[in-house]
């Protein structure tokens, strides 16, 4: 399907998204947090769209809200999509998981809540995966302080 | 002759000196010590065996440095692991984890005690010899167990679980293979049963029957020894060392040494069973008797070259699938071919020249 | 006061194990927490983190050229390749002309890898099922290709080869005839492999039906590389999304159907037979040209979002790279494929003996410093 149909249809079935398409070779979509496990289900078992393959699930620090990149291809059909998510604020991250659609996404949530501290709602096993359970900030995130200056800059 | 020779002169001058009783102690530490030389150097010399036929079949060149051909590189390997520190788990049942090594290397040197290497050469020579070895093997594994049990770490547990239940099972195979080849000679004693392999080694009397049965031993014996394709108990992938994850320096050697024994009486059994012990073929050295020697161990290597190749070409299996092994298919093999080989010497079927 | 501690997390009759971090069959630092009743496993969790850096961290105050060099680090038996992805997603974002040359010898270098990165896959394979032979003659095979790498690219692990606009060096003279060589050796050493390992009994036995992963499984764990491809699930990346001269050659994908670790074994070994298919197409056409275009001494990627694709040894990596027009990006994910076929071992795993997980864990090809990247 190309972009233009899938706009066509993705977005009849919620009106409160948003399309664009300038900066990326993908379509991508914006999705409230409300609405984004509503949406990510229709993707999967919408017979047209059939995104059954999420290939990549990015956390992202926009500065004043922390986002989701979620990469999406169907592997019957070839397209690919992209739905995009942020939070509401930085200090209390909440969002939906999608474990349930794509169990892959349970490894990436976690890595995303070890490294950008955005909770998942419905998360099995929401744990740090990569840093120990001690650990204190989420470094993947622009204002964390290095304080053994691991990383220079 | 010589040997003979020696042997007397040294019995004679014993008894000679001191009384009776006296002489025999003295007489039975002398055998103690050379049956504990035998062991470490054919210990050490099995170990270097292994390492360069393992290179051999690996494209590689293997220990050749330290002495001729790398003939020391055991003895240094040896030094090393006598200077190195003991260590231990700290919750350990400390008499266990000690204990454990000793019986399994004392099993060892026992089952050596009655292996025939030549006619006067052989240092227990009693009646119920197939019987004590069968015996005797079994023990090693109360040492295992015990060392994986008390060394407090859940790898060395699974390990002597396995080897457990390895070991009990293919004692059975053992057994059994070994008693289808007394079904022909009719005794126990090790001696005897090479005597009568003066009209042809019992493989070749016993044919078909025999051949399986030599199989089996052979398949059975391997998982014995805890070597691959069944070293379950090490199985260095799975369990990081199995039961002796915890051992070190020279209670690992004694493990380790107890091994390539372990190998070599298995070998050193099927020598005597099947490939005529001593005998040379078509008695062409029937004139130098101690040539036996070098037929006994010419024989014992070939079968631990083959245990050795098994070990560097085949994947280990799993666990279950060592039972089903055993339980489904070489028992009954056993138990068919045993009767089989009695109606054949009942009906005088066996190839005697 | 004491209180008491209530353990819900098991019954009475299982137990927990910690394989690794330091295990023979964890392959590097990966520490698995095993649950387990008798021999059974009822549980696997992965416990990662021992080797991280933090590359994407890293990546966010580099500039594009030196994060080439960091992606060697992360899967190192497919260093090029990885070189690759990143090279190709700031090519396309800088929209550079890139020669032909390039494209061929890229290609040629990244089924090189992927044939020495199967070697050595196979070696470990073998030996993680008990047969220890197998490392040897796997290391004797990828010892050429080190060799011929070492020629041309200086290195023989991480080479660094790839760099935004082309390759750092043109090859080495004799590289052609190496290849050559080496293409006529493997086709004769290749067999043999089938003959020790493949044919055996006892291995059939240790890896036919186990860890079996069903296609739909596959893909919601996305799963790629071998492991999806065992599956039935068609997900070779240079099938679909081509990229440098792979749309030049004819090649297989492989496909299997039963998605146990027979089948990714023999999807692998298959594999190696393609590549070295696809080395031979393109041996003997490398056209001339310059071996690389000048970029900028300091790459900008103009303000946008890239994602690329590519197929290493171990399957999808993914590089999404966030631009806002500065020198370093601004955010900068590597999707790798190990860490999506960790994440199904779990689910494969359970109720398998021990020794099932390891042969299990031996065809999912898990390269640590991949997963903790």
């Amino acid at each position: 399907m190309t972009k233009e149909a899938l706009q066509q249809l993705i977005g009849n079935w919620l009106p409160e998204l948003e399309f664009t398409e300038e900066e990326s070779q993908f379509l991508n979509i914006h999705v409230s947090p409300q609405n984004l496990h509503t949406l990510m289900s229709q993707l999967k078992s919408n017979p047209e769209t059939q995104f059954d393959y999420l290939f990549c699930l990015s956390g992202v620090d926009w500065g004043e809200k922390l986002g989701i990149v979620y990469h999406l291809e169907s592997t019957s059909k070839r397209h690919m999509v992209v739905v995009k998510v942020t939070t509401e604020d930085r200090d209390n991250p909440i969002l939906d998981t999608v474990y349930d659609i794509w169990a892959t996404a349970e490894f990436h949530e976690r890595e995303v809540f070890d490294f950008f501290g955005i909770r998942f709602n419905n998360h099995p096993n929401l744990k740090r995966l990569f840093l120990t359970e001690d650990w204190v900030g989420y470094p993947l995130r622009k204002d964390y302080e290095d304080d053994v200056n691991m990383i220079l800059y | 002759m010589i040997l003979l020779s020696i042997t007397e002169n040294i019995h004679n001058w014993l008894f000679s000196i001191m009384p009776e009783g006296v002489a025999s102690i003295v007489e039975m530490v002398l055998i103690a010590v050379v049956y504990l030389t035998i062991f470490a150097v054919a210990g050490l010399f099995l170990v270097l065996l292994e390492r360069r036929v393992a290179a051999w079949f690996q494209l590689r060149i293997g220990p050749n440095r330290v002495g001729f051909q790398g003939l020391l590189q055991t003895m240094a390997d040896a030094i090393k692991l006598l200077t190195k520190e003991l260590t231990g788990t700290e919750r350990a049942d400390k008499f266990l984890y000690n204990l454990a090594p000793y019986f399994v290397i004392i099993s060892a040197l026992m089952a050596l005690a009655v292996i025939p290497f030549t006619k006067e050469f052989h240092a227990f020579d009693i009646n119920i010899g197939i019987f004590f070895l069968i015996a005797i093997s079994s023990i090693g594994v109360i040492g295992i167990l015990l060392g994986g049990w008390s060394s407090n770490n859940k790898f060395a547990l699974i390990g002597a679980m396995r080897s457990g239940v390895q070991t009990i099972s293919y004692e059975l195979s053992v057994g059994l293979s070994l008693l289808t080849m007394v079904v022909i000679t009719g005794t126990l004693q090790l001696s005897e049963i090479i005597e009568f392999q003066k009209n042809g080694w019992l493989i070749v009397q016993g044919h078909i029957p025999a051949i399986i049965a030599f199989m089996v031993f052979m398949i059975s014996g391997t998982a014995e020894t805890n070597r691959a394709p069944f070293d379950m108990v090490e199985a260095e992938s799975e369990l990081g060392a199995g039961f002796h994850t915890e051992y070190s320096g020279m209670k690992f050697a004694y493990f380790f040494l107890a091994e390539f024994i372990n190998m070599f009486i298995i070998a050193a059994i099927a020598t005597t069973m099947f490939f005529g012990g001593w005998l040379s073929p078509f008695g062409i050295t029937e004139s130098i008797p101690w040539l036996g020697v070098f037929w006994f161990l010419a024989k014992t290597m070939g079968l631990v070259f083959l245990m050795m190749w098994f070990r560097w070409t085949f994947p280990r299996l799993r666990v279950d699938q060592l039972l089903t092994l055993e339980w489904k298919y070489l028992l009954p093999i056993n138990l068919v071919n045993m009767v089989v080989m009695a109606l054949i010497v009942w009906l005088n079927l066996t190839i005697r020249f | 006061m004491e209180t008491e501690v209530v353990h819900t997390n098991f019954k009475s009759e299982e137990y927990f194990i910690n394989m690794g971090p330091q295990h023979p069959a964890t392959h590097g630092v990966l520490r698995l927490l095993l649950t387990i009743d008798g021999e059974i496993i009822k549980k696997v969790e992965p416990d990662l983190g021992y080797i991280h850096r933090s590359i994407e961290k890293m990546c966010e105050r580099d500039s594009y050229q030196q994060i080439v060099h960091l992606t060697d680090r992360m899967d190192y038996l497919s260093a090029n390749i990885n070189n690759e992805a990143v090279c190709l997603a700031v090519e396309n974002a800088l929209q550079l002309e890139i020669p032909e040359r390039v494209k061929v010898i890229r290609t040629i270098i990244g089924e090189l890898t992927r044939i020495s990165s199967h070697c050595l896959w196979w070696g470990v394979m073998g030996m993680d099922v008990g047969a220890l032979t197998t490392y040897f003659y796997g290391f004797r095979d990828r010892e050429m290709i080190n060799d011929i790498m070492e020629e041309t690219c200086g290195a023989r692990l991480t080479m660094n080869y790839n760099v935004p606009g082309g390759l750092m060096l043109d090859i080495h003279p004799n590289f052609v005839k190496r290849v050559k060589d080496f293409i006529v050796h493997f086709k004769t050493k290749l067999p043999e492999y089938d003959r020790l390992l493949t044919g055996n009994v006892i291995f059939q036995k240790r890896t036919v039906g186990v860890g079996i992963l069903s296609k739909e499984d596959a893909i919601s764990f996305g799963a790629s590389g071998p492991v999806g491809r065992a599956s039935g699930y068609s997900c070779d990346v240079r099938k679909h999304h081509p990229y440098s001269a792979i749309d030049k050659v004819t090649f297989n994908e492989v496909l299997k159907t039963e998605g146990d670790t027979y089948a990714r074994y023999l999807v692998r070994i298959q594999e190696m037979w393609e590549s070295l298919s696809i080395v031979e197409q393109l041996i003997d056409n490398i056209p001339e040209g310059e071996h690389r275009v000048t970029t900028n001494a300091v790459i900008k990627l103009p303000k946008g979002e890239y994602f690329q694709k590519v197929e290493t040894a171990r399957g999808e990596l993914g590089v999404y790279i966030i631009s806002t027009g500065t020198k370093s990006p601004y955010r900068l994910k590597f999707r790798s494929p190990g860490f999506s076929n960790l994440s199904l071992l779990n689910h494969i795993a359970v109720g398998g003996k021990i020794g099932d997980l390891v042969a299990t864990m031996a065809t999912l090809d898990l390269v640590i410093p991949d997963i903790d990247r």
